[in-house]
């Protein structure tokens, strides 16, 4: 069996995942997305790999490499259809509802004017996000209509035509933290807290992380979340609202997690390489 | 192995480089990736797109 690592940038996470994987000895190809040509008539030495590890920085590369190569026939850790699913705010959360998953109030507007209406009925503060984008960025809290009205025209007028697409998030009051929760497969392997006085949480902003225990109910919420969108390996993020308890807010399909090896106590990579192989093994199915 | 910052020319040592690694500047700070391990070159990391992420 061999296998092939995508990556854009050797971050700390594709080190972790490269010595987990020469540790083990498995045969790998590290291929750099900056490099790669696909001839989608001819895969070549594509197929030579009985599963291709997906670890890219941009989702539109990943999302496309990803589409090519499932269409191939060639088992991806995650899929084509995980990647469209979570690099997508939108999407996610039609995913999770539909799905009947706890997750917030979510409303989607095309227009300012409709948008501006649109927060108003859930009431300030909201959250606006683009409904593509990570780490934390392009985040507004919107705190009253001034700033709403302000918000949605910078957006319209300076963004590209995705940031005319309105995702508006009710605001959850919680309690200066938020939780990241590692599901592979359908179990959830462990969980963080990830504090900051800052509303916005990301560690990649600076937000503390701390162990979290996994309980059954965050297992089950975790679960059902990684199944809404299509399974493999992602990272759930949740917020506790005081009265209805955990909400799933976003879930992500290339994990970061360097920050939370020691904070577990769990060898992420290593769970990574047990899923990832198993499916080159042909032992779970992908696609 | 050494080489150089391509942003301020401080020498930088690195004792198992990866290409594709990233690094920072011990002395400007600059974000820097390993473009060849052997011998060792240093440029600066691409800048952080609007798609990047998880």
């Amino acid at each position: 069996m061999k296998l092939a690592v995508l990556y854009s940038r050797v971050r700390a996470e594709e080190k972790l995942l490269f010595d987990a994987l020469e540790a083990r000895g498995v045969a790998y190809d590290k291929i750099d997305d900056r490099e790669v040509i696909f001839d989608l008539q001819d895969p070549g030495a594509w197929h030579e790999y009985s599963v291709v590890l997906e670890r890219c920085i941009n989702h539109s590369r990943a999302l496309n490499a990803l589409k090519i190569l499932n269409d191939w026939r060639i088992p991806t850790v995650n899929t084509a259809s995980v990647a469209s699913v979570c690099g997508d705010k939108l999407t996610t959360s039609t995913a999770l509802v539909h799905h009947g998953v706890p997750t917030t109030r979510i409303k989607v507007a095309f227009t300012p004017e409709s948008a501006l209406k649109a927060i108003e009925e859930l009431g300030y503060p909201v959250i606006l996000k683009p409904a593509v984008g990570s780490w934390g960025r392009l985040l507004s809290k919107v705190n009253d209509r001034e700033a709403a009205e302000a918000i949605l025209e910078h957006k319209e007028t300076l963004g590209s035509y995705h940031h005319s697409i309105f995702y508006i998030q009710e605001y959850i009051r919680k309690p200066g933290r938020d939780l990241r929760a590692f599901v592979i497969g359908d179990e959830t392997v462990g969980a963080i807290y990830r504090a900051s006085e800052h509303w916005i949480t990301n560690t990649a902003r600076g937000g503390q992380a701390t162990g979290c225990p996994v309980t059954p109910e965050l297992n089950r919420i975790c679960a059902a979340a990684a199944k809404a969108v299509g399974g493999g390996i992602v990272g759930v993020d949740l917020l506790e609202d005081p009265e209805r308890g955990l909400l799933v807010n976003e879930v992500n399909y290339t994990i970061e997690f360097r920050n939370s090896i020691t904070t577990t106590g769990v060898d992420i990579p290593q769970r990574i390489l047990d899923y990832v192989l198993a499916v080159g093994r042909g032992e779970i199915k992908v696609l | 192995m050494k080489a150089n910052c391509p942003e301020c020319e401080a020498e930088i040592a690195l004792d198992k480089p990866l290409r594709g690694e990233i690094i920072v500047c011990p002395d400007c700070g600059a974000e820097l990736e390993v473009t060849s391990e052997n011998p060792l070159t240093l440029d600066l990391a691409p800048q952080e797109e609007e798609d990047w992420g998880e």
